[in-house]
C-alpha cells in the first residue's frame, strides 16, 4: 500500500523505473541466435555418435532458449519472482524427463533381478 | 467499473493504473507473472508430447533417424531464422511501447505478422510435400521401400535374422515419427496463428490509439507469448530435423 511506504515490497516497486533494453543489445542477441543455429545445422554433419549428436543439439538448443528469455523475454531485468517461475517451467520440464526415462531405461533390470 | 487513478490524455504515455494496484510497476508485474504463469501450463503441455518422442526415440533410434531423413534441414533452418526475425522485431516492438514511439510499435507488430506468415507459408509447402510423399499417418501411409529395406539390414546386423514381429514394430514406429511430427507442428503452428491474429489486432489497436499509454503492459505480455512459441520451436527444429 501506498500509505507503508516502508514495507519491502512496495518500496523497491514504487522505485524501480522501467528498464528499456538498449537496441543494441537485442541486435547482438539475435546474432547470436543466428550463429548457433548455423552451429547446430553444421554439428549435425559432424561425425559424432547418436548420443554425441543429441547432447550437442540439446546443449545449443538449451543456450538459444536461454538467451531468449534472458534478453528477449526481460526475465534478466525481471523481479525475482519473475526468475522462479521462469526456472521452474525448466526444472518441472527435467523432473518429468528424468523420471520417465528412469523408467524405460530401468525396466529390463526388474526383470533380470526376477531371475527370469 | 474500474476508476483510473491516473489521468491520461492523448499520447502521454501514461498507462490507466487500475485501482486494485500500487503503482504502475506493480500492476506491470502482475500482467507479465500471469502470463509467466499460462506460459509454464504450456510447457507442460508441449513437454508431455517430447516426453512421448523421448520414449520412442529410444525405443527405436533407427526408425526415427530414417524417418528425420526425410524432414529438410535446410528449410527447417531458414524457418527458424525467420522466426527468431520475428522474435527480434517482436521484442523491438515492445521496446518501442517503452520509448513511446507508435509508428514503430506498428511497424515492428507488422513485420512480426509477416514473418510469422512467411513461417506458417514454408512450413505448409513442407506438410504438402510429406502428405504427396504419403507420408502423413494413417490409410493412406507407406513406408518408403529404401526405408524398409533400411531396418532390415539394421535388424539383421542387431539381432542377426529379420524378425518380421520386430520388423513390423519397427515400421510402426517409423510412422509414430510422422504422428509425433504432425502433431507437433501442427500444435506449434496453432499458436503461431493464434499468434499472428493477436498480434495484427495490437497493431490496429496501437494504431488507433485504443490502449492507454502505448500499452507497454499489454504488449510486452504479448511479446513473452511471441517469443515463447520461439522458444518452443528452437527445440523442435533440431529434434524433428536434425536426427543423424
Amino acid at each position: 500500500m501506498s500509505s507503508h511506504p516502508h514495507l519491502g515490497q512496495s518500496k523497491t516497486a514504487h522505485h524501480i523505473t522501467h528498464h528499456i533494453t538498449p537496441v543494441k543489445t537485442y541486435r547482438i542477441i539475435f546474432i547470436l541466435l543466428g550463429l548457433l543455429l548455423f552451429a547446430t545445422v553444421l554439428a549435425s554433419e559432424l561425425p559424432l555418435s547418436r548420443s554425441g549428436h543429441l547432447i550437442v543439439a540439446m546443449t545449443i538448443a538449451m543456450i538459444k532458449a536461454v538467451l531468449i528469455v534472458l534478453f528477449f523475454m526481460h526475465v534478466y531485468y525481471s523481479a525475482p519472482l519473475t526468475w522462479v517461475i521462469a526456472a521452474g517451467s525448466f526444472l518441472w520440464v527435467g523432473l518429468l524427463l528424468a523420471f520417465l526415462t528412469s523408467d524405460y531405461i530401468s525396466r529390463g533390470w526388474l526383470h533380470n533381478i526376477l531371475g527370469k | 467499473m474500474h476508476t483510473p487513478s491516473t489521468s491520461t490524455a492523448p499520447d502521454s504515455g501514461r498507462q490507466i493504473l487500475l485501482s486494485h494496484f500500487d503503482d504502475l510497476e506493480q500492476q506491470n508485474l502482475s500482467s507479465t507473472l500471469g502470463m509467466w504463469f499460462f506460459l509454464v501450463s504450456e510447457v507442460m503441455f508441449f513437454s508431455g508430447l517430447i516426453a512421448a518422442y523421448a520414449v520412442y526415440r529410444g525405443l527405436s533410434p533407427e526408425a526415427f533417424h530414417l524417418a528425420s531423413r526425410h524432414m529438410d534441414k535446410w528449410w527447417g533452418f531458414a524457418n527458424t531464422l525467420v522466426l527468431l526475425t520475428s522474435s527480434l522485431t517482436m521484442a523491438l516492438a515492445v521496446r518501442a511501447t517503452q520509448t513511446g514511439d507508435r509508428r514503430a510499435i506498428v511497424r515492428n507488430l507488422l513485420w512480426t505478422a509477416v514473418l510469422g506468415s512467411a513461417f506458417l507459408g514454408v512450413k505448409v509447402f513442407e506438410w504438402k510435400a510429406e502428405i504427396d510423399h504419403h507420408l502423413f499417418p494413417g490409410k493412406h501411409f507407406v513406408v518408403p521401400d529404401h526405408d524398409e529395406e533400411h531396418l532390415k539390414e539394421y535388424l539383421e546386423k542387431t539381432d542377426g535374422h529379420v524378425d518380421p514381429v520386430k520388423l513390423e514394430r519397427e515400421k510402426g514406429r517409423f510412422q509414430l515419427m510422422f504422428v509425433l511430427y504432425f502433431f507437433m507442428t501442427g500444435v506449434h503452428a496453432f499458436h503461431m496463428i493464434v499468434g499472428i491474429a493477436a498480434v495484427v489486432l495490437f497493431a490496429l489497436l496501437t494504431h488507433f490509439k485504443w490502449f492507454s499509454g502505448y500499452g507497454q503492459t499489454q504488449t510486452e505480455s504479448l511479446g513473452l507469448y511471441w517469443h515463447f512459441v520461439d522458444v518452443v520451436w528452437v527445440f523442435l527444429y533440431p529434434l524433428l530435423y536434425l536426427i543423424e
